[in-house]
């Protein structure tokens, strides 16, 4: 499945397609990892870690560890091109997500039919069994990669839902968004074929064991102010919940789709909390899955992981069994690799942050808390009256009873109202006769099988020897239906991205050339805009677009991020790359240091009071040099260098450790040749190895003024030691 | 569509007074009991009707691809079958002529048994 570096090979995936069979069906939890330890932190709610993975940028200063909360975590992938979503699910895989969600095209859902092939989407991929098929070929690949199941998700609504149910049945899809609601509301299909075709699309998803995510949470992102449509979710949600049992779905398998609907500058936590424990007040036995907001997201991904940050503090405090991510850059365009990943640390670094929070603190049932929640749930249960009163879902739906931008029972009679007899499928849906049949599997409703045989009325495959469901020989796979929009032709478009060792810039699509440029103009912001534009010109990228603006001040400045096509590529075979630091095994260095005792003195110098990165390279538990058996002798931060010259002439030290971060006017360089040169001038510098460090250090530079080595960011105790050892064994001629 | 005539206040405060004197649990089952109350009718729809997609999903299940799926439920609504299920004319043309389902099938997409398959239902050709 992976070419010679080590990437995944979308021409093997596509190899011998027709055939493949999926791994396994249905859903899958996270396992809890019980009493969990690393580096020596303990955890309350995580689960089992990952094989093989990234951990948080941060992690370098906890030993690399990597633990996995308990909740799964989704990601949403809306490439266009299914063969660099593919690339995209692997990436969140190693970040920590284990639940796939891919977006639709825009436009499937009025599709009547089957879309077959691999053509390109827009916001999304047209869902086509070759495409499925493909993306699950490539999980089966990437969880046993990363030794986690992961769960492969899209849409069964539109016009076509038991269709797709079908096929996501046989490819081994593993939770869908069903929601007849979502249908009627915003995409205008007739309610009544919307009702009837879901009633089969569940039955079906249930047979394959799929969880199924209801749509309410679109009530947040259309209404016009989200937060009023509360009392309406917990009915939208009681509506799909109670019609998904009745055809059969498990309780385990049925997840709300909610979203904290309010976000700041208004307190979100009071309108939110409340409303998040309605919710579960309610739904106890049924499986959350927790949004985050998108309604109110500018094109600032900092606001936005703000915002999903307290988000995700009311997943913690509440509860959630799926935390969906939302990428910080989909407020400005649809989202691009990087904010994928973005979105999964967030969630990870969050949930790990919060582990064990219901033990340090309780969510408030009187006062506020008590009020407010009970106010939700009653307002729903009128809803709910009203509803019956007026005849019923449908005639609600024709009255305008949803997505009204009141709190009901508030209305302003902006709702969105649709016929009973109107929409897409109108007047498509058939009464079934005394003799109807349908001869398979997994079908709901009245089914006359009796009339063939009393004895398969529990099994009406049987009849015709079986559905594709019980033998998947029976499948008629399509692989393509049109010759110019294609996975092949793409393919041979970027193919010398692919073959040679050319590299592009990318955001979405491999060697789209996408560059985002950041930087701050002392302009008000219209002269900005249209400077940055400009500047994007002058760089030489093509189709510049200002994606982001903030005011700094009114006059004085303004940030710009723009993004802009880089019509230039990079050979990496023309690239001189210094080899990697070469590193010693834990081994050599300590049978060296057991017999040849190694004693340094280390500090930061001069004006600077950051010691983090020194504490690393020293310190054992950090897997600093100490664990080797180095003496470190640390005397502190702001040491005078002449200071640390005098301790290692008192202390016979074999070696001095300087450490400096600040960089203003080369002070680090400055120090380090003031260093050398008192050390020359104390008599020493001959038989004492001196090693200069700091996250602006650069080796070449630190050379220059005389030290015997400098580090720089990423250095680790592993590559002080290994230059000491081999420094050492120069001095002592070995 | 909006309809602007829906408008009115808040009057929860009125509105809710028989809900008062429930406790929470009391409240949560009311709330279940009208949730099951509107969503019955569905279910009883959903039990008594079929539609293309519904239809098309069967045949999928009996082995036929998505183009013929299509096809062939055109072909039953254009016959005035759609009551009998798309799945069951297939069916039934198959045992008639003691052939299997896919060959069946096939037949139709070519518009051969047609009248054969109606005449044993007993619907007139339209």
């Amino acid at each position: 499945m992976l070419d010679k570096s080590g990437k995944l090979d979308i021409k093997k995936i596509l190899e011998n397609l027709e055939n493949y069979v999926p791994k396994r069906r249905g859903w899958v939890w996270r396992e809890k990892a019980g009493d969990y330890e690393a580096g020596g932190y303990h955890y309350s709610d995580v689960s089992k870690p990952l094989e093989k993975g990234v951990p948080l940028p941060a992690a370098k200063y906890f030993g690399n560890i990597n633990p996995e909360p308990i909740q799964t975590i989704t990601t949403e992938i809306a490439s266009g091109r299914f063969e660099d979503d593919i690339r995209r699910m692997r990436m969140a895989a190693w970040h920590g997500a284990d639940h796939i969600m891919v977006i639709r095209t825009a436009g499937q859902s009025h599709f009547d039919g089957l879309i077959e092939g691999t053509p390109q989407g827009t916001g999304g991929i047209p869902i086509t069994r070759k495409q499925v098929r493909a993306q699950r070929k490539a999980l089966d690949f990437i969880e046993d990669e990363v030794g986690r199941p992961i769960n492969y998700h899209s849409y069964v609504s539109g016009i076509a839902g038991p269709e797709i149910a079908v096929m996501f049945a046989e490819e081994g899809v593993n939770g869908a968004h069903q929601d007849p609601q979502y249908n009627v509301l915003y995409r205008n299909i007739n309610m009544f074929r919307s009702f009837v075709d879901a009633a089969e699309s569940k039955k079906i998803m249930a047979w394959a064991g799929m969880l199924q995510i209801d749509g309410a949470h679109n009530a947040n992102a259309t209404a016009l102010v989200a937060w009023k449509v509360m009392p309406e979710l917990l009915v939208q949600h009681a509506i799909n919940c109670a019609f998904s049992l009745a055809c059969g779905m498990k309780r385990e398998l049925i997840a709300l789709s909610t979203v904290p609907p309010a976000a700041p500058p208004a307190p979100d936590l009071k309108i939110n909390l409340p409303y998040a424990v309605a919710l579960r007040d309610f739904f106890a036995d049924f499986k959350i899955r927790a949004q985050m907001n998108t309604k109110y997201i500018s094109s600032s991904p900092r606001e936005a992981t703000v915002t999903h940050v307290l988000n995700l503090l009311i997943s913690k405090l509440t509860s959630a069994d799926i935390q969906s991510t939302i990428t910080p850059d989909e407020g400005r365009n649809v989202p691009w690799h990087m904010y994928n990943i973005e979105a999964c640390d967030t969630a990870k670094q969050a949930l790990l942050g919060l582990d064990g929070l219901k033990e340090l603190v309780e969510v408030r049932k009187d006062g506020y808390m008590k009020e407010k929640v009970r106010e939700l749930k009653e307002r729903a249960v009128l809803f709910l009256e009203e509803m019956l009163e007026a005849g019923g879902y449908f005639s609600a739906v024709e009255a305008g009873f949803f997505i009204d931008s009141g709190i009901y029972p508030e209305r302003s009679g902006d709702g969105i109202s649709r016929k009973i007899t109107g929409g897409i499928g109108a007047g498509t849906v058939y009464k079934r006769d005394a003799d109807y049949l349908a001869p398979v599997t997994a079908h709901f409703g009245y089914n006359n099988v009796a009339q063939y045989d009393k004895k398969l009325i529990s099994n009406p495959a049987a009849l015709i020897g079986g559905s594709t469901f019980e033998d998947r020989s029976k499948i008629q796979y399509i692989d393509e239906l049109d010759a110019e929009d294609n996975v092949e032709q793409r393919l041979a478009e970027n193919e010398k991205y692919r073959a040679t060792t050319l590299i592009k810039p990318e955001a979405e699509w491999l060697a789209d050339g996408t560059v985002v440029v950041d930087f701050t103009l002392p302009a008000a912001i219209r002269e900005a805009e249209a400077a940055a534009r400009e500047i994007g010109r002058k760089m030489n990228l093509s189709d510049v677009e200002v994606i982001h603006r903030e005011i700094l001040h009114d006059a004085e400045a303004t940030r710009i991020q723009i993004k802009g096509r880089g019509e230039f590529a990079v050979d990496l075979s023309a690239l001189k790359i210094p080899p990697a630091p070469e590193v010693l095994s834990d081994e050599e260095i300590r049978a060296f240091v057991r017999e040849h005792p190694l004693k340094v003195v280390a500090a930061t110098v001069g004006e600077d009071e950051h010691s983090v990165g020194l504490r690393e390279i020293i310190d054992i538990k950090h897997g600093g040099i100490e664990k080797y058996g180095v003496a470190c002798e640390y005397l502190g931060t702001s040491v005078p260098v002449e200071k640390l010259v005098d301790a290692a002439i008192e202390l016979d030290a074999d070696a001095i450790l300087m450490s400096t971060i600040i960089s203003h006017n080369d002070i680090h360089y400055k120090n380090m040749k003031k260093l050398s040169d008192y050390a020359v001038e104390k008599g020493i510098r001959d038989r004492v190895i001196i090693i200069a460090g700091g996250t602006q250090v650069t080796p070449e530079l630190a050379a220059e003024q005389g030290v015997d080595a400098g580090f720089g960011r990423g250095a680790k105790g592993e590559h002080v030691a290994t230059f000491l050892v081999k420094r050492k064994r120069e001095l002592l001629k070995l | 569509m909006t309809n602007k005539t829906n408008a009115r206040p808040d009057d929860f405060r009125d509105r809710r007074k028989h809900l008062e004197a429930m406790s929470d649990e009391e409240l949560r089952k009311y709330f279940w009991q009208l949730a099951e109350r509107a969503v019955a009718p569905l279910i009883g729809l959903a039990r008594e009707y079929t539609s293309p997609s519904i239809e098309r999903s069967v045949l999928l299940r009996m082995g036929f691809s998505s183009l013929e799926a299509k096809a062939l439920v055109e072909k039953v609504i254009a016959h005035n079958l759609m009551g009998k299920g798309a799945g069951h004319v297939v069916y039934r043309l198959s045992r008639l002529e003691e052939i299997d389902i896919r060959t069946a099938g096939l037949k139709l997409l070519n518009d051969v048994g047609w009248e054969r398959v109606k005449e044993s239902f007993g619907v007139r050709s339209c």
